[in-house]
């Protein structure tokens, strides 16, 4: 577990050095291209989508607007049927409970399903600084665990591995945490997943404890439910002795009835299928059946920070299903890591913003400016989160914040140029000395026959390193309008 | 009625022929055009960089400088898109409720070109002509903000003489982004530089689009690849005949 | 304070005292067929599995014994749940086995609590005659029986069936990952090959 985020550069310079990666570029260009069109497909089977996307918000909204009573709920629902609940304020809390449950068991080795939130608080590294070992078991976050990387998607965290780079971590790393890969292993992606069967087994078999997130906590009957495809989560959420779930606040939905909205808009948005492979549900402790012990950490971790905004609180709806992700035009071509947290992607552009505010870190601050706010990920959305206009909500806080700063190269520049733009008089008086620039002979011309400026000065050099500005017209549109077009004749 | 045309700051002091095609086009279909003296800027720059307060007194000037037409007119899906869904946040910012009051007066006469050409003019065949082979990029804010679908594909099919070819990837965006293409210019490139490949692909002579900065950021691309191609913008083509052709004076 | 209480204040605070109305939620999806128009529930619920790279044998009750026998194909050990009413070639009775010995077995017969059409999905509550989770999950073969009648036509109708406070397990297919360049792999951690047996007549 040597990666970590801690440290990352902000957006745009790790974006860059993932720009040149031509590996990476290669393997997410060829993913997100395959899962958008496996999305593309089964949402178009549903004629009512738009209508499940907007029900789907509604549900979440009115259990924000509620929340507390929902959790109150939960809790005593899951203590009835025999769970142990507990509440975390943040990372160290939820860790601190994970962590003194294996304790107090004298067990130092944990099998772990697929979790945003245990990835968000950092519970591996925390539990190994307590000498507990937790292996994670989903394929891709094995890929991850095994290549001290971090994961870069939601979904498929090691989308920005190819099968000979998983082939060499499987052959070099798989005998130090236990069962090795076979001698004769190939990249064939049915061999890889073999070799991760045969690895996994043993932990699975030998497992005392296990931990997962939850996908949905259902208020009313203390309900859990886990999607997945591996069998992986099964695994975890069966045959071990021990099951503590760290959930978000926010995964509550008020009663069961309410699923039958998530579970066609999640999976259908996720992996792009009808269904994913395994759903399992459970409500506190089975006799006879699965785990004996229970627990569940109910986790806030920011989250009640990102519900006291009104408007943003939305993000809240998230059931991290990535469509987001795989439709970005931005993520596509940089990856998850340039985000420097677990939630990369838009939906990450927004949530680590609003969890962890703005204003402090300018790793956080940059990331709602790591979009060209083109709207696509609003549109996929299942639960029809305005990701856009969170953005540019964010950008706002993020300006507010540091408008008590010695202001910055770019905080002058728009000053300028609103006081500029302000009024048309000063507005036409700057025209005017662009087009003087205009009529200055040029060496070459852009198609079409404007002059083409090819270098400028910092800042302008961020333009013109890749890009020809043409050089400014003559004359305005506003001097040809007095001039001429005012009374020009109409034209056939 | 009258017709404001609302140039936008890019139209206006870098890509003029936008605008002027804009006000042949209206007056060739029996628009009376206005363009008022006093604006300047939506303030869109300001507002998705998260300059709020600086948005509020382009905002104001720009209320003020279309009060009172029937209709106002932008040759361009983003500035159409800041005045009907973002100028109310700037409003709100301002705690100026008269600022309010207008910017809602405004913000539903605002139509972005294609969709006034189609919805309120009711024509698809403006009568032009424009013999070129030609791709067209439906810009982001016009596709996913303002919704304006297919219109400006079905006024570019009653050209007349055009060779009208499919982009490849035609909803991807192109990387601009406004403040994003200097902020992140390395991924802004690098999404400009798959546009521009696919632009190429058609063998197309001219790239369209609704919005003048989008085209600023390929066709820039485009002419340092030495591609043959260049820019046009929709009111361009659409003003464009056979005795006046786009691309003269 | 305890944690349960910063955090409960915490919600309270973000929400604030007046607190916008109840969203209302319309639940007229609820009333809306999600087949395909004149599709049949129980031929669209077989081509859903099938499409999933589970196998489908379709019988008759009379025929259902020698149906599940083929399934199993020459499968040495079975484990069959408490409550099977079925008479199983090779059957390892569930007597409280380990995960090991589980492991040790090759296949498993259960029956279902419902099947979903919309999605090709078997849902399993764990009741008699399906088991207790770890049955239908440590053997690599699950033979799983559907009767015609338990197969409803969305995941709406299953959802308002289903029990919440059983343990279920839906399954749609074998075990599966798109881990790998998003290549779809039947086979990882759950059964390699599941075999739905439907009863009809």
């Amino acid at each position: 577990m040597g990666a970590t985020f801690v440290g990352m550069p902000p957006f745009p310079e790790a974006a860059r050095t993932a720009l040149a990666d031509t590996r990476l570029r290669r393997n997410l260009g060829h993913a997100t291209a395959t899962i958008r069109a496996k999305r593309a497909a089964v949402v178009a089977e549903l004629d009512d989508w738009e209508d499940l996307r907007r029900q789907a918000a509604a549900v979440k909204d009115e259990t924000l607007t509620h929340l507390d009573e929902h959790l109150l709920t939960l809790e005593a629902a899951l203590t009835e049927r025999g769970a142990i609940v507990h509440w975390a304020r943040d990372a160290a809390d939820a860790c601190a409970v994970v962590a003194e449950v294996a304790r107090a068991h004298g067990i130092d080795e944990v099998v772990k399903v697929k979790s945003m939130a245990t990835q968000e608080i950092g519970l591996n590294e925390a539990l190994a600084a307590r000498g507990i070992a937790a292996w994670e078991t989903d394929l891709a976050e094995l890929i991850v665990q095994l290549g001290d990387d971090l994961p870069s998607h939601i979904l498929v965290p090691a989308i920005h591995r190819g099968r000979s780079e998983i082939r060499e971590i499987f052959r070099t790393r798989m005998a130090a945490a236990g069962r090795p890969a076979p001698d004769d292993l190939t990249d064939d992606p049915a061999a890889l997943a073999g070799a991760a069967r045969l690895h996994l087994r043993e932990k699975f078999l030998a497992a005392r404890m296990a931990v997962s997130g939850a996908n949905f906590a259902v208020a009313e009957t203390g309900t859990l439910v886990v999607v997945e495809s591996e069998g992986n989560g099964r695994m975890c959420l069966t045959l071990p002795e021990v099951l503590v779930s760290v959930v978000g606040i926010e995964k509550v939905v008020p009663t069961y009835a309410d699923l039958d909205l998530f579970l066609r808009l999640l999976p259908r948005s996720s992996t792009g299928e009808r269904m994913n492979p395994y759903t399992s549900t459970w409500a506190g402790v089975t006799p006879g059946d699965g785990p004996q012990e229970v627990h569940v950490v109910l986790l806030d971790n920011g989250r009640t920070r990102a519900l006291a905004d009104e408007y943003a609180r939305q993000v809240l709806r998230c059931i991290r299903c990535s469509a987001c992700l795989n439709v970005c035009p931005v993520y596509e071509r940089v990856g998850g890591h340039a985000y420097g947290s677990v939630y990369p992607g838009p939906i990450g552009a927004i949530l680590n913003p609003l969890l962890k505010g703005v204003g402090s870190d300018p790793v956080t601050d940059s990331l709602p400016y790591a979009s060209t706010l083109c709207g696509a990920c609003g549109d996929v959305c299942p639960v029809a989160i305005d990701i856009p206009g969170i953005l540019v909500h964010e950008r706002v806080k993020v300006v507010d914040a540091h408008r008590g700063d010695r202001p910055k190269a770019e905080a002058l520049a728009m000053r300028a140029a609103a006081w500029g733009l302000g009024e048309a008089g000063r507005m036409a008086l700057g025209e005017k000395v662009s087009g003087l620039v205009g009529r200055l002979p040029r060496r070459r011309g852009m198609p079409g026959g404007r002059g083409a400026l090819s270098w400028l000065p910092f800042p302008g050099s961020r333009w013109t390193g890749a890009r020809d500005l043409p050089t400014p017209p003559v004359e305005s549109f506003r001097a040809w309008w007095r001039r001429a077009g005012r009374d020009e004749e109409v034209r056939r | 009625m009258t017709v404001a045309v609302m140039a936008t700051c890019l139209g206006d002091a870098m890509f003029p022929d936008a605008p002027r095609a804009t006000v042949r086009l209206l007056r060739r279909l029996g628009v009376d055009v206005a363009v008022p003296d006093a604006q300047t800027c939506c303030g869109q720059p300001m507002v998705n960089t998260g300059y709020l307060d600086e948005a509020v007194p382009l905002v104001r000037t720009t209320v003020g400088a279309f009060e009172g037409y029937e209709a106002v007119v932008v040759p361009s899906g983003s500035c159409a898109g800041s005045v009907r869904h973002q100028h109310r946040l700037v409003a709100e910012r301002s705690g100026d409720a008269a600022l309010a009051d207008g910017v809602a007066r405004l913000a539903p006469r605002t139509y972005e070109l294609s969709e006034f050409l189609v919805d309120v003019l009711g024509v698809t065949d403006v009568g032009a002509t424009f013999t070129h082979r030609v791709t067209y990029h439906p810009t982001c804010h016009s596709l996913r903000m303002l919704r304006v679908g297919d219109r400006p594909l079905r006024l570019l099919r009653e050209v007349r003489g055009i060779d009208l070819v499919d982009l490849p990837g035609a909803e991807e965006c192109c990387g601009f982004g406004g403040t994003f293409a200097v902020k992140n210019a390395d991924t802004s490139v690098a999404m400009g530089s798959d546009k521009a490949r696919h632009v190429r692909e058609t063998g197309a002579e001219v790239l369209v689009a609704g919005d003048a900065s989008c085209l600023m950021h390929v066709g820039g691309l485009l002419s340092r690849q030495r591609a043959g191609v260049r820019t046009m913008h929709l009111a361009e083509v659409l003003a464009s005949t056979a005795e006046h052709p786009a691309g003269e004076r | 304070m305890s944690a349960r209480d910063d955090v409960l204040a915490a919600v309270r605070a973000a929400l604030g005292p007046e607190r916008r109305p109840a969203v209302e939620v319309d639940r007229a999806y609820r009333g809306r067929d999600p087949l395909p128009a004149g599709a049949g529930v129980v031929d669209l619920f077989v081509e859903r599995v099938e499409d999933y790279r589970a196998t489908v044998t379709r019988c008759t009750a009379a025929d259902l014994v020698d149906a599940v026998a083929q399934a199993l194909g020459g499968a040495a050990r079975v484990v069959v749940p408490d409550g099977l009413d079925l008479d199983v070639p090779g059957a390892v009775p569930d007597d409280a086995l380990t995960a090991t010995a589980l492991d040790a077995v090759d296949a498993v017969v259960t029956r279902a609590t419902l099947g979903i059409a919309e999605t090709g999905t078997v849902v399993l509550d764990h009741g008699p005659g399906q088991g207790r989770r770890a049955l239908s999950l440590v053997p690599d073969l699950h033979v799983c029986v559907v009767e015609a009648g338990q197969v409803v036509r969305g995941v709406t109708d299953a959802v308002a069936r289903l029990d919440p406070v059983r343990p279920q397990t839906w399954v749609s297919g074998p075990s599966a990952t798109s881990d790998i360049e998003l290549d779809r792999v039947e086979g990882v951690h759950g059964p390699r090959r599941l075999h739905v047996v439907l009863v009809e007549g």
